[in-house]
């Protein structure tokens, strides 16, 4: 029987991924060009998927422990703001395709090293989920980080919305690698690699790197920016509206 | 040649009585070049001409590619070729360069009968 | 060689149902005519994922989720697919883009109508998608190579989209009656725009139809439509729904279904621009477009940075 971090670690890893995703899919039909909507839509669809296999994660240890009746749509649909747990910066405004890549490769690249941790944290459901998860989340990074060196290194115009997006994202990297007890993963021993990563990128993409500054936390334990409420209120409409419906 | 074309389909809308939008300025914008995209669809098989895409770079036509024509496990190899590098023959050309071949039936195995008793030929 | 006895060898070569290629000659009507209608259905693929992206955000399950994400993200490949086809005629697709924007090309009518409630999106697969496969179907055999090529993958790829549809307005109808309700009222509102996709009837068109002769086009208006009452006839019987048609009866000797007259007036309105959304859908591809004339300069001039670099690296 699986132990209450377990299920929240799972609801956290299911709970960025979905709102992610839900932010991700707002550009869908909005994009800059027909072929990169194609694109951040298939990531969506990614993130959505991983999601799924978190959230049916999280639900059966629950059904198996007898807490609750949980399926991945309860856990997605029926839970609100302050039990949400994802990650700050999954919940942020697209803002311009700037901001949006951007928020894409932060995450992203922090992920991918978590994911290739989590393959090895004793818990066979994370390994599997995990290694799928990784083959998906390694184009995510390629992806995204070729936008932030095409951007960065452009135009002047480009460039500027680089630095723009930099400065509104920064402090929303800091949460990443602060543990909540649940987490299973040491994600403080991922820093290093994270900054390597993000430094060899923007060296590239001719952005600098952003002076220590004041880092925003709390979404892992469910204190969150007032835009959840809100993506939540749309995500959740139906189900609350018609509750125990099938759809 | 007078013609005119009055019924219309689902996708073929006559400009005639039509309206709506108000006129904005023709971009002079300068589009991403457009790229011929090729797949093998798996190990063993040639690349095959699929479609084409724009894309600025072949990196990220290729990647493009993946993204929209692999979408559905398609594929396993990509290849993508700017689609002003590719040369093509000209089709008034085509009897002169493809008929001639027609009246060679000797290059087929079927222009030789043998009897039946020839096993594995 | 005379230009009649080029257009007299083009038709023959229609006759014999082999197709024209991009290189080929062709008369300058067929070109247009082709172009045109390419490139309308490309904008309505892509105007097409508007009404229904509207509903992305509130998807009542994950599942439904990714299920209404994948067919929006597979118009934009389809609108993808025709685009290509149509710059094969010689025409950009940034000029094909700026004729939607500017309103001088069309798209379907059926996309300016709104997406009110979820059902909507059950009714949208099943009767629109339905209405534009039976055009689609036909179209996989028209004469043009690479018209027809795209819509031979577009056909592969939809064929899930009207299915999900269905499906989706089943399990509604066998809901609570609220869901009930809103699966009626869904298709109530999207019956008859469904059959105006199909265009004017047959009568109101002249005889010198060029592109029956010229086998772009295959069927008529009033062929199609009445293919598609008989079939969505018969399976809204199994959603225990009604279709909104007092008129609608099997008709023993036809061996069809007779159905009521269509409303020609809120046709027409459409088309020219009056329908509820029209405005609304435009500015919403103008606005994405305009935001995303930086990122795609951006691109082209990291490109070009990049191919002076290797070049300058080899000399």
């Amino acid at each position: 029987m699986q132990t209450q971090p377990t299920i929240d670690y799972a609801l956290h890893l299911a709970d960025s991924a979905l709102i992610l995703g839900q932010r991700n899919g707002e550009w869908c039909a909005h994009g800059p060009i027909l072929e990169q909507d194609i694109a951040i839509t298939n990531i969506t669809l990614d993130l959505i998927g991983q999601s799924r296999l978190f959230y049916q994660y999280a639900a059966a240890c629950m059904n198996e422990s007898g807490t609750a009746e949980a399926t991945e749509d309860t856990l997605a649909y029926l839970r609100t703001e302050r039990s949400f747990k994802n990650l700050l910066m999954c919940e942020l405004p697209n803002g311009d395709w700037a901001q949006t890549v951007l928020r894409q490769f932060f995450f992203s690249q922090f992920q991918l090293l978590l994911l290739e941790q989590l393959q090895h944290a004793g818990n066979e459901q994370y390994a599997a989920i995990a290694a799928k998860s990784i083959k998906e989340t390694q184009y995510h990074v390629k992806w995204s980080s070729e936008w932030v060196i095409r951007l960065g290194d452009g135009t002047a115009e480009s460039h500027e919305k680089m630095e723009n997006a930099v400065n509104a994202l920064w402090m929303y990297t800091g949460e990443f690698f602060i543990a909540a007890d649940y987490e299973a993963v040491d994600v403080a021993a991922l820093k290093n690699k994270w900054m390597e990563a993000v430094t060899a990128i923007f060296e590239e993409a001719t952005l600098s790197m952003p002076e220590n500054t004041f880092m925003q936390t709390g979404g892992k334990t469910g204190t969150h920016t007032e835009h959840l409420g809100y993506i939540l209120s749309e995500l959740q409409y139906l189900q609350r509206t018609y509750p125990g419906a099938e759809w | 040649m007078h013609i005119q074309i009055r019924k219309f389909y689902y996708g073929d809308i006559p400009e005639e009585n039509t309206g709506g939008a108000t006129p904005i300025n023709h971009s002079t914008e300068q589009g991403w070049p457009l790229w011929e995209v090729f797949i093998r669809s798996k190990q063993g098989l040639d690349h095959k001409h699929v479609g084409s895409l724009h894309a600025a770079d072949a990196a990220m036509a290729i990647e493009n590619a993946r993204d929209v024509y692999t979408r559905r496990q398609e594929g396993v190899s990509i290849w993508v070729v700017e689609s002003k590098f590719v040369h093509a023959s000209d089709p008034a050309d085509a009897e002169s360069l493809y008929e001639p071949a027609a009246d060679k039936i000797y290059r087929h195995p079927t222009f030789y009968d043998l009897p039946d008793a020839v096993k594995h030929m | 060689m005379e230009l009649y006895d080029l257009e007299k060898k083009f038709q023959e070569k229609i006759e014999k149902e082999i197709k024209i290629e991009p290189r080929d000659w062709m008369p300058d009507a067929y070109r247009k005519t082709n172009l045109r209608q390419i490139s309308q259905h490309a904008h309505s693929e892509i105007v097409g994922m508007l009404p229904e992206g509207n509903w992305i955000s509130r998807a009542p399950s994950l599942k439904r989720k990714a299920i209404l994400i994948a067919k929006v993200q597979d118009e934009a490949g389809h609108g993808l697919y025709l685009y290509s086809a149509a710059e094969t005629l010689g025409t950009s697709r940034e000029q094909m883009i700026d004729d939607l924007h500017s309103g001088k090309a069309k798209y379907s009518s059926i996309f300016n109508y709104p997406t009110l409630t979820w059902a909507d999106m059950g009714a949208v697969g099943w009767l629109v998608d339905g209405a534009a496969i039976l055009n689609q179907v036909m179209l996989c055999r028209t004469s043009y190579g690479p018209y027809a090529r795209a819509m031979v993958r577009i056909c592969k790829e939809e064929s899930f989209h009207q299915r999900q549809g269905f499906e989706s307005l089943l399990v509604m109808s066998q809901g609570t009656e609220a869901q009930r309700a809103m699966c009626q009222d869904a298709i109530n509102r999207w019956w008859w725009p469904s059959l105006m996709m199909f265009g004017p009837k047959d009568s109101e068109s002249t005889n010198s139809d060029q592109s029956m002769k010229w086998k772009i086009k295959r069927k008529t208006n009033d062929e199609l439509r009445q293919q598609f009452v008989d079939m969505i006839a018969e399976q809204i019987k199994l959603l225990g729904m009604t279709l909104p048609d007092p008129d609608l009866r099997w008709n023993e000797e036809r061996k069809h279904y007779d159905f009521g007259e269509i409303n020609w007036t809120e046709f027409w309105n459409v088309v020219k621009g009056n329908g509820p959304c029209n405005k609304q859908r435009l500015e919403a591809r103008n606005k994405a477009h305009e935001e995303g004339a930086w990122v795609r300069a951006a691109a082209l001039a990291y490109a070009e940075k990049k191919r002076v670099r290797t070049t300058a690296k080899v000399a």
